[in-house]
């Protein structure tokens, strides 16, 4: 396997730091509010239009997380509830406060944990095509899976166009595609049984006490609209938006939109807050 | 030499119902279960025939697939406990990784040690990709769980005076003490199958018996791995008891039936890899490096990481087992050559077999696929009369060589 090159290309943007006594890849990026995005299972894109748009918003927190990308796996983290520990040391240490939270996908899941777990140092939380909850019976299934679905057929469920999925492997360097491969093998870890969901989410998101958005692609085959709905069900007071001409990553399929659906919300929330005061 | 007889106990009926895939997804409304219980029996029948003209017997097991109809090692072994009187029986093997009851499993290996009055040889499997599904075990870090779980086993087959405690990553019991304990002491041999050269060094390591299947001349490297490892961790020289290969075994009164009898059997091949491209290589089943060696390749199916293509002895690669992209092409006299079959007369495999033995070094065991694809009962029972009465009566006699120097 010598014809494996492991070296960060110049062009990727993410440094090294050390949260919670794990050695992690981090991308920083804007200036502003503070905002953590959590990736999905395909890894952090910094060139795309949702990621500049978020870092032209915000002062960004792109963290990959442990297991994932080139971060250190902790070989005892055994749930995604580890990896909200995880993110909540990651908040305390850098003292954010006030943080929107934007998960997409697995990342998505990760987030309404972190909520799930505390509010304390959130402003709000933002859902794209998050998985995490079960929600149907126990024959019928929430989210397509990805382990059993022949490829061609997956991508369409996950995209209006295949063709805009960002991980395309004859672009990809090897550090990338070595990346992935940790990733894909560090989410089936957390989410296999049960499949990619937490039996005792759907109680603790009763009491996340923040503002909350979930922006459903319209055409998502993976976590089906009403999915979603039923998901934002779930957290009091929870918005509920979906996105035309896009499956399951609507983030990156129609970034303008989904970016303009934050803008929105995020203006609601501080008039919300002005009124108050 | 010895010999195991082995049939995966294949449904070749349903194997144009799906030309995408004959594992895991195929509906089992292909299945009639009368036809079912035909095939079943036959391939029992033909195991019992082996219990008589003295070859030992290896079964196997898959789920949800056309191409296997045994679910369970420990089924088919308790049957031909009782079934059996004279020969060894080899189960190769238990998928390890997808296990998730170790004690019960040492508690039926121990129990079939009994009955048979130590005839029993436990092999342990890797098991391939697509068994990760109908088992719904978590491919990630898969072969550790297989290690940690065969340490399990082989402590709880070989424990006297416990009970004791095991809380590992993958398994929490709290009392083992396995009850009746095996009846070879201090447990029976084990044997593992790898077609790799780090699983064969691995393999080595632990001083195991070592499966190689249809890995033709390449089974010199895989024994030069197990070599490797069993001197890394100091153990003495393996002779060729230690290694075991298998291939396709045909035997017919004339050169013509044996090659005859082999081609149906190539059915194995021709369907073993009809699987759906999402469970060829599962998050975790594959290391980082043979996951970034597909995606540079775009590939989506076959061999994975360090396994070697088979060829021919001039080194031209066969396409051996390349599912739908199976040419059906391949020529008998191309497989004789590159070793994946022995097959005509009992003179001609008694001559193949020993002449592979002799070029790679030596093998103790000949692991015989003597039924396969639609072969028929009765070409089965021919085969393994003529393989028992004249071929393994020589092969007991033949003197692998004992030695690391390849011819």
């Amino acid at each position: 396997m010598s014809s494996i090159d492991l070296a960060r290309p110049a062009d990727r943007p993410e440094t090294r730091a050390i949260v919670a006594g794990v050695a992690i890849d981090l991308v920083e990026a804007g200036r502003g509010r503070p905002c953590l995005l959590l990736h999905d299972i395909d890894g952090i894109h910094p060139s795309s239009p949702f990621f500049t748009g978020l870092a032209g918003r915000f002062r960004l927190f792109a963290p990959w997380h442990p297991g994932f990308g080139h971060s250190e796996t902790v070989r005892q983290f055994h749930d995604v509830r580890d990896l909200a520990i995880f993110y909540q040391a990651f908040l305390k240490e850098r003292d954010l406060d006030g943080v929107t939270v934007i998960g997409t996908g697995f990342g998505g899941w990760i987030a309404a944990e972190v909520a799930a777990m505390s509010t304390d140092r959130l402003g709000a939380l933002v859902l794209i095509g998050a998985v995490g909850l079960k929600v149907s019976g126990r024959d019928e299934r929430d989210i397509a899976d990805m382990h059993a679905t022949p490829f061609a057929a997956y991508e369409a469920l996950e995209y209006v166009d295949p063709a805009n999925k960002p991980n395309r492997y004859d672009r990809m360097s090897d550090w990338e595609m070595w990346g992935l491969a940790r990733s894909r093998e560090t989410a089936a870890h957390l989410g296999w049984k049960p499949y990619m969901h937490n039996p005792s989410l759907n109680h603790w998101l009763g009491r996340v006490d923040i503002p909350t958005l979930a922006i459903w692609g319209e055409r998502d085959g993976v976590t089906s609209p009403a999915y979603g709905e039923a998901y934002a069900g779930t957290i009091p007071g929870a918005s509920f938006v979906t996105v035309p001409d896009a499956a399951h990553h609507p983030h990156v399929e129609q970034p303008a939109r989904t970016l303009d659906l934050i803008d929105r919300f995020l203006a609601g929330v501080s008039g919300r807050e002005r009124a108050a005061e | 030499m010895e010999a195991y007889y082995f049939s995966e106990q294949p449904y070749p009926g349903a194997w144009e119902s799906d030309i995408e895939s004959l594992r895991v997804t195929l509906p089992n409304r292909h299945c009639d279960p009368r036809v079912a219980a035909d095939l079943i029996n036959a391939r029992l029948d033909e195991w019992e025939l082996c219990d008589r003209v003295g070859i030992n017997i290896m079964i196997n097991e898959h789920h949800s697939s056309a191409t296997c109809l045994s679910p369970s090692n420990t089924i088919t072994l308790a049957m031909l406990a009782r079934r059996t009187t004279n020969v060894r029986l080899l189960g190769l093997g238990f998928p390890l990784a997808n296990r998730p009851d170790p004690v019960r499993l040492a508690e039926e290996i121990a129990y079939i040690d009994c009955v048979t009055r130590g005839r029993l040889d436990i092999g342990f499997s890797k098991a391939a990709p697509y068994e990760i599904s109908p088992a719904n075990s978590n491919p990630a870090r898969f072969m550790d769980r297989f290690w940690d779980t065969h340490d399990l086993v082989l402590k709880a087959l070989t424990v006297q005076d416990g009970p004791f405690n095991w809380e590992s990553e993958f398994h929490h019991f709290r009392q083992v003490n396995v009850w009746p304990r095996p009846y070879q002491q201090p447990r029976p041999p084990v044997w593992i199958p790898a077609g790799s050269i780090a699983s064969a060094r691995e393999v080595g390591q632990r001083g195991h018996t070592l499966a190689m299947f249809l890995s033709g001349l390449n089974a010199r490297k895989l024994k030069d791995a197990y070599r490797e490892g069993a001197r890394a961790a100091g153990r003495p020289e393996p002779g060729p008891e230690k290694f075991a290969y298998m291939g396709i075994v045909a035997v017919g009164e004339t050169r013509e039936e044996g090659r005859s009898r082999a081609d149906r059997i190539m059915g194995y091949l021709r369907t073993t890899s009809i699987v759906s491209d999402c469970f060829m290589n599962p998050p975790g089943y594959m290391p980082p490096a043979g996951n970034v060696m597909w995606m540079k390749r775009n590939q989506t199916r076959g061999r994975a990481g360090d396994h070697f293509p088979v060829t021919k002895r001039d080194g031209t690669i066969l396409k051996v087992g390349s599912g739908r992209d199976w040419t059906g092409e391949i020529p008998m006299d191309d497989l004789i050559d590159a070793n994946i079959v022995f097959a005509g007369s009992a003179d001609d495999v008694y001559g193949q077999i020993t002449e592979f033995s002799d070029r790679i070094g030596g093998i103790g065991t000949v692991l015989m696929m003597g039924h396969g694809g639609d072969l028929s009962h009765e070409d089965a029972m021919a085969s393994i009369r003529l393989f028992g009465e004249q071929v393994l009566p020589r092969l007991k006699t033949y003197a692998a060589p004992d030695t690391a120097e390849a011819v």
